[in-house]
């Protein structure tokens, strides 16, 4: 059974149908217990890096996340939810992540030319780093949906995937048990369908 | 790189697909679960689900079209029509539309724009915008192209943008319906005047009509067609061969 960690913050009906659609057990939770019992931990989010960050400590989710890292628990992050792994996030001002994986979140605008639109919307092909268990349906070039305007930088060594946007932006990263997917696997078709899948039989 | 991207428009009315010539004669097409199904499956890279039903029984039966289809299609939906308040939005976001586009409701009452931008996201904020030219103006027009409102497109649209709309949907009157191309000129003024993605609608006709939208304007994001793609005029996997021959980037 799955956990998608619910913080109040996003929309979590289209994730709940896609692992619906790939036979997995999913239950939107904020109940410790539950999380507990859970075999694998989703960290939805969509939103603003300072408010739900706050949400994650507020609700108690942070603690119980970084426990269940902890102990090993597969963990995956989407969107603001992967951006949240890292230690900080400079989204206006300076706000403390979760610490999972070594890491600042900083502006697209930063790294991309100036002639380049921002929010990133759209399909953009992955790039693939480091082999990953997380990868095993999928290949390089496969289309992925990102919409954001940050993204995770100084962390070199935990890249799974980047993207091209004008630079190369970290698509996905890992640390050991923790995952994190800058796009958005629900709304990726096939492939992102494919990338859950795998995470499920992680 | 970042994809152009192909979007087919569905029109519904008390839960079935329409498509109308400049907004009249509108004819009954098939069921939108089976042709968003159909659609995603055959490469459409997004899909927009507009609501032309004015009564609460239509609304009723097109959030019913709505959940059903967000169950069994994972692209990006975008919901628009009878959009008027941030309880409209909440309304399709909870059954699984990812973006939510306004369009007389923001005419109406601007501010809902940064209500929702704050609640949801820019990202989530779609503006939507008919516009026809007027005395050699480019001027919004309301109520499904009905309504003149007096206001000049370019700025009305640059003000959008700066209260919230994270993306722009730009749907010629003059073209719409016509199949004989994309308002170039409309939309190149567009692009110039704002930094957010910009959607083409209104006009296509072929293939062809495609090919010279993303050469001639090539920082437009994505283009939007209804009845071409419904009545299989042009097929989403035929377009998207030819794109990649021209050297346009496409998902495949």
């Amino acid at each position: 059974m799955i956990a998608i960690i619910d913080y109040g913050v996003g929309n979590l009906f289209s994730l709940q149908s896609s692992l619906h659609e790939i036979g997995a057990e999913a239950v939107v939770t904020s109940d410790e217990q539950v999380i507990a019992e859970a075999d694998r931990i989703i960290l939805p989010g969509v939103g603003a890096y300072e408010d739900a960050a706050r949400k994650l400590r507020e609700t108690g989710m942070a603690d119980v996340v970084r426990r269940e890292a902890a102990a090993g628990k597969p963990l995956l992050g989407i969107c603001l939810g992967m951006q949240l792994m890292f230690d900080v996030g400079y989204e206006y001002g300076e706000h403390e992540g979760l610490g999972l994986i070594h890491g600042a979140v900083k502006p697209i605008s930063d790294v991309i030319p100036p002639d380049y639109k921002i929010p990133h919307i759209g399909w953009n092909a992955l790039n693939i780093r480091q082999e990953t268990p997380l990868f095993k349906y999928i290949k390089e070039g496969d289309y992925v949906y990102f919409v954001h305007s940050y993204y995770a930088a100084d962390c070199d060594e935990s890249v799974l995937a980047t993207t091209e946007y004008g630079a190369d932006l970290t698509a996905a990263a890992a640390n050991g048990n923790v995952y994190g997917c800058q796009f958005h696997p629900e709304k990726s078709g096939t492939t992102g369908l494919n990338i859950l899948r795998a995470f499920v039989e992680l | 790189m970042i994809t152009k991207r192909i979007i087919p428009c569905l029109d519904v009315k008390d839960g079935r697909v329409v498509k109308g010539v400049n907004f009249e004669n509108l004819g009954d097409v098939a069921s939108p679960v089976d042709m968003a199904k159909l659609y995603t499956n055959s490469g459409a890279d997004e899909l927009v689900f507009y609501d032309i039903t004015a009564s609460a029984e239509g609304r009723k039966l097109f959030t019913e079209i709505l959940t059903e289809t967000a169950r069994n299609v994972f692209i990006p939906l975008t919901v628009g029509g009878g959009i008027n308040s941030v309880a409209d939005f909440d309304r399709v976001l909870k059954c699984g539309a990812d973006k939510v586009s306004v369009n007389s409701g923001a005419i109406r009452n601007p501010a809902i724009i940064t209500e929702a931008a704050k609640l949801y996201g820019d990202q989530c904020v779609v503006l939507s915008c008919d516009i026809k030219r007027v005395n050699g103006e480019f001027r919004v027009f309301a109520r499904g192209g009905r309504d003149d409102t007096g206001m000049e497109a370019i700025e009305w649209i640059r003000r959008c943008v700066s209260m919230g709309a994270g993306e722009v949907v730009v749907n010629s009157i003059d073209t719409d319906g016509v199949k004989k191309g994309f308002d170039i000129e409309m939309l190149d003024a567009v692009c110039k005047a704002v930094s957010v993605p910009v959607i083409a609608s209104g006009g296509a006709g072929s293939i062809d009509d495609f090919i010279e939208l993303f050469r001639k304007v090539p920082t437009i994001d994505a283009g939007l067609a209804a009845s071409i793609f419904h009545f299989g005029e042009v097929s989403i996997e035929d377009l998207k061969a030819r794109m990649a021959q021209e050297g346009i980037p496409v998902r495949r």
